[in-house]
């Protein structure tokens, strides 16, 4: 067929260079030495001006660390990373204590101003004018209600700024970069730090928890619903700079918060190293609901350059009656290995994972998650949509398991694949164990092709090539999208439809 | 008259080589509505597809003119913001699309092609729910996904809706009919009718008499082989519908 073949020679000279924030910040930084040693690490925590344990804390997961290979169970593949080539602390060079928004360097400020990442407060309370097409409700009618959105925005290895503190404070919310409630709060960070991903946990998380410089810190005191949305916004910039971000989230009794993460990084010809780890802690009756925007630089047209994403994100409902819900559309990095997880400990919890992974150009994705069911009549919900195009390979990796004593498990998974084009691969591995009889699993699986006849249908309506393969793959993808909250439904929808320009002929 | 459509000399073949269309030339005048009938494999959906632009088709010989323009020189987006439109036999369906979502996309990527302003969204709304409403069709059937799940009549209902918002300049009917009870038939045919202008042409594909008893053309031709062998006012469907298609099956070959 005459369509097919065109396809084929569109993806043959695809180019996934559309990448928007490719783009560098010039700026002064000041970086530990180049490669990994109890020297970088003390370098790290004295310029954290960390408490004594912590330092303790790090050069032990550094020590085990290096008892440690290198996992390769994932179906991705990439050169062996050099550990000792990569800078691990990389710092924008402050010209003095910054006390206000206003001291922050100009180029920082523009930086997230051309990413459409708010640090000024004042745009969000004046309402910050709203993409035009913007998620439509049931009958198409576009709704966008106004919210506020905090923001801690890390830049390299350190958080630049943080909104909103002195409103969320009054709440009783205490959200900081990590690094400064290590000094501030230390009691709390101990008390939770390592305890969802240990510091022996797998070799990307043991170095993380060697080596991370900061990240995001959430504390939403018992009974308490966080009044706004937080969001923590990464930004890789340094050349050779592996990010170690490590976030902590702990809802307290009843608690209740809402959480977004967004990454970008510019475009460079080497790879980089991301490896942050993120724990999740739910108490009696709390709620922590978690998205993800992961639009990190996934390389170009010939597979050259973009961001090793090796990620280990779990959440641990700890307490009765709790919730954790992660959100994903990952869009970018060169190589994606991410299973954000949920462990199901206090009866009655539930964990959800709704996830969209795109892969594109040279792409590699092995994502999924892990339900662990440890307590009594736990459930869990999977939902995933992995689309592949170009040459890429798509992976749905996961685990569903109830333990001895998790009587009345459930669990509802669903994973479809979408192919365009026929060089790319999608893969669905699921790992199902029940060691309690009363557990009821269902798992459904669908693979399918993007049909000719429908982008055909679609463009003789007048739609181009490119807004026919974006509609049909929003209709694909709709389910998850909707768990998002509305200003990241927005841009997920758009940030899909970037990620498939020229995907198809 | 000016003539919206001019097709001479066609030949057509599906991609791997079979000729379908075979020396066809047609011309619709603005206002008129001419009715294709003939058997199964004479071309008929063929010829549709060729018009839209759908990939797999092979042009071998032959000029399509529309206002004058190259038609076959334009990709089929550019067709449609041209004002071709294909009403579908068999509409295909858009899992996680709501219709509404779909009619907005493909009206504001027409205008966008033609350099119009894009229409809002409540303008859009309140202009589809005029339309829905003179086809029967509820503000629930907007909601659902496009076509997914829709009848047969619901289905064609929903094409006519869509012909009837994009207003374009050629409509291509393909086997309208099938699929539909008589009281669907009805409402679709009025749906088609509404369109009649002196403006607008369009082409009506049918095996059966019955659609045109409610459509009523200004030529009829009978397509078979690939060609037109015979061209005839509305009664010539009457007497097909008496004689069938057998003799001039032969005639062709």
């Amino acid at each position: 067929m005459a369509a097919v073949q065109e396809t084929i020679d569109r993806v043959k000279g695809i180019d996934v260079d559309q990448y928007r924030y490719g783009f560098e910040t010039q700026i002064e930084s000041e970086k530990a030495p180049k490669g990994l040693s109890e020297d970088t690490i003390r370098f790290i925590s004295a310029k954290k001006n960390e408490p004594a344990w912590m330092l303790e804390w790090r050069l032990e997961a550094y020590r085990r660390w290096l008892t440690m290979t290198e996992p390769t169970w994932a179906r991705v593949g990439y050169p062996k990373i050099d550990y000792q080539d990569l800078y691990y602390y990389s710092a924008p060079k402050p010209k003095k204590k910054v006390a206000s928004l206003d001291e922050i360097d100009p180029e920082i400020l523009k930086t997230y101003e051309k990413l459409g990442i708010p640090l000024r407060e004042v745009e969000l309370l004046e309402g910050v004018e709203r993409p035009s097409a913007a998620v439509e409700t049931e009958d198409g009618e576009a709704a966008a209600p106004r919210t506020k959105i905090a923001v801690d925005a890390v830049f390299d290895s350190v958080s630049v700024a943080t909104t909103f503190k002195e409103e969320l404070k009054k709440a009783g919310v205490i959200f900081m970069p990590i690094s400064e409630a290590l000094r501030e709060h230390p009691d709390l960070v101990q008390k939770y730090l390592g305890t969802v991903v240990p510091t022996t946990d797998n070799y990307f998380a043991t170095l993380n928890s060697a080596v991370f410089s900061d990240g995001s810190f959430v504390y939403i005191p018992p009974g308490v619903r966080c009044p706004m949305e937080l969001s923590t916004y990464f930004r890789i910039n340094e050349r050779n700079t592996g990010q170690f971000e490590r976030t902590l989230i702990i809802a307290d009794k009843g608690a209740y918060v809402s959480y977004l993460e967004g990454c970008t990084a510019p475009q460079r010809d080497e790879n980089q190293l991301h490896a942050a780890v993120v724990e999740l802690v739910a108490l009696d009756d709390a709620e922590i609901k978690y998205s993800t925007v992961q639009n990190w630089y996934p390389g170009n047209s010939e597979g050259v350059g973009g961001i090793y994403n090796f990620v280990t994100k779990r959440g641990d409902c700890r307490g009765a009656n709790s919730k954790i819900s992660w959100t994903q559309v990952e869009t970018g990095s060169a190589i994606t290995w991410k299973y954000p997880s949920c462990i199901l400990r206090g009866d009655n919890s539930s964990g959800e994972f709704y996830s969209i992974a795109i892969s594109n150009g040279f792409q590699q994705v092995d994502s999924g998650t892990k339900m662990i069911h440890l307590g009594k009549n736990t459930s869990s919900r999977i939902i995933s949509k992995g689309i592949a195009a170009g040459k890429s390979q798509n992976t749905y990796r996961g685990l569903v398991s109830a333990h001895r004593k998790a009587s009345g498990a459930r669990n509802f998974t669903a994973c479809d694949s979408l192919l365009i084009g026929d060089k790319c691969g999608a893969h669905t591995v699921p790992y199902i164990e029940a060691k309690n009889s009363s557990a009821v699993f269902e798992h459904e699986a669908t693979t399918s092709k993007i049909s000719e006849d429908v982008l055909f249908y679609c463009i003789q309506r007048g739609l181009s090539q490119e807004e026919a393969v974006g509609l049909v793959v929003n209709g694909f993808v709709k389910d998850v999208l909707q768990q998002l909250p509305m200003e990241f439904a927005v841009e997920a929808q758009k940030l899909i439809s970037i990620s498939l320009e020229g995907s198809v002929g | 008259m000016t003539a919206l459509l001019e097709i001479k000399g066609l030949h057509a073949e599906i991609a791997g080589g079979r000729k379908i269309i075979q020396g066809l030339d047609l011309t619709v005048n603005k206002g008129e509505i001419h009715a294709i009938m003939g058997p199964n494999g004479a071309g008929k959906s063929t010829l549709s597809y060729v018009l839209a632009g759908k990939p797999g088709y092979e042009i071998t010989a032959g000029e399509v003119y529309l206002n004058g323009e190259d038609l076959l020189a334009m990709e089929a987006d550019e067709r449609a913001a041209k004002g071709v439109f294909l009403a579908f036999q068999y509409p295909l369906e858009i899992p996680g699309v709501a219709t509404l979502t779909f009619l907005r996309a493909a009206f504001n990527a027409q205008r966008k092609a033609r350099g119009e302003e894009e229409l809002s969204s409540p303008d859009l709304i309140k202009r589809v729910r005029e339309i829905a409403k003179t086809l029967n069709i509820d503000a629930d059937m907007l909601k659902r996904p496009l076509n997914v799940g829709f009848s047969g009549g619901e289905k064609k209902r929903n094409e006519t809706l869509q012909m009837a918002l994009l207003q374009p300049s050629l409509c291509v009917l393909d086997e309208t009919d099938s699929g539909l009870d008589i009281d669907a038939l009805k409402v679709v045919a009025n749906g088609v009718n509404a369109l009649r202008s002196a403006e607008r042409g369009m082409i009506v594909i049918t095996h059966y008499q019955r659609l045109l008893d409610y459509i009523v053309p200004d030529i009829v031709h009978v397509f078979a082989a690939g060609r037109i062998v015979r061209t005839g006012g509305a009664d010539l469907a009457r007497e097909l519908e008496a004689t069938g298609y057998a003799q001039y099956q032969s005639e062709a070959a």
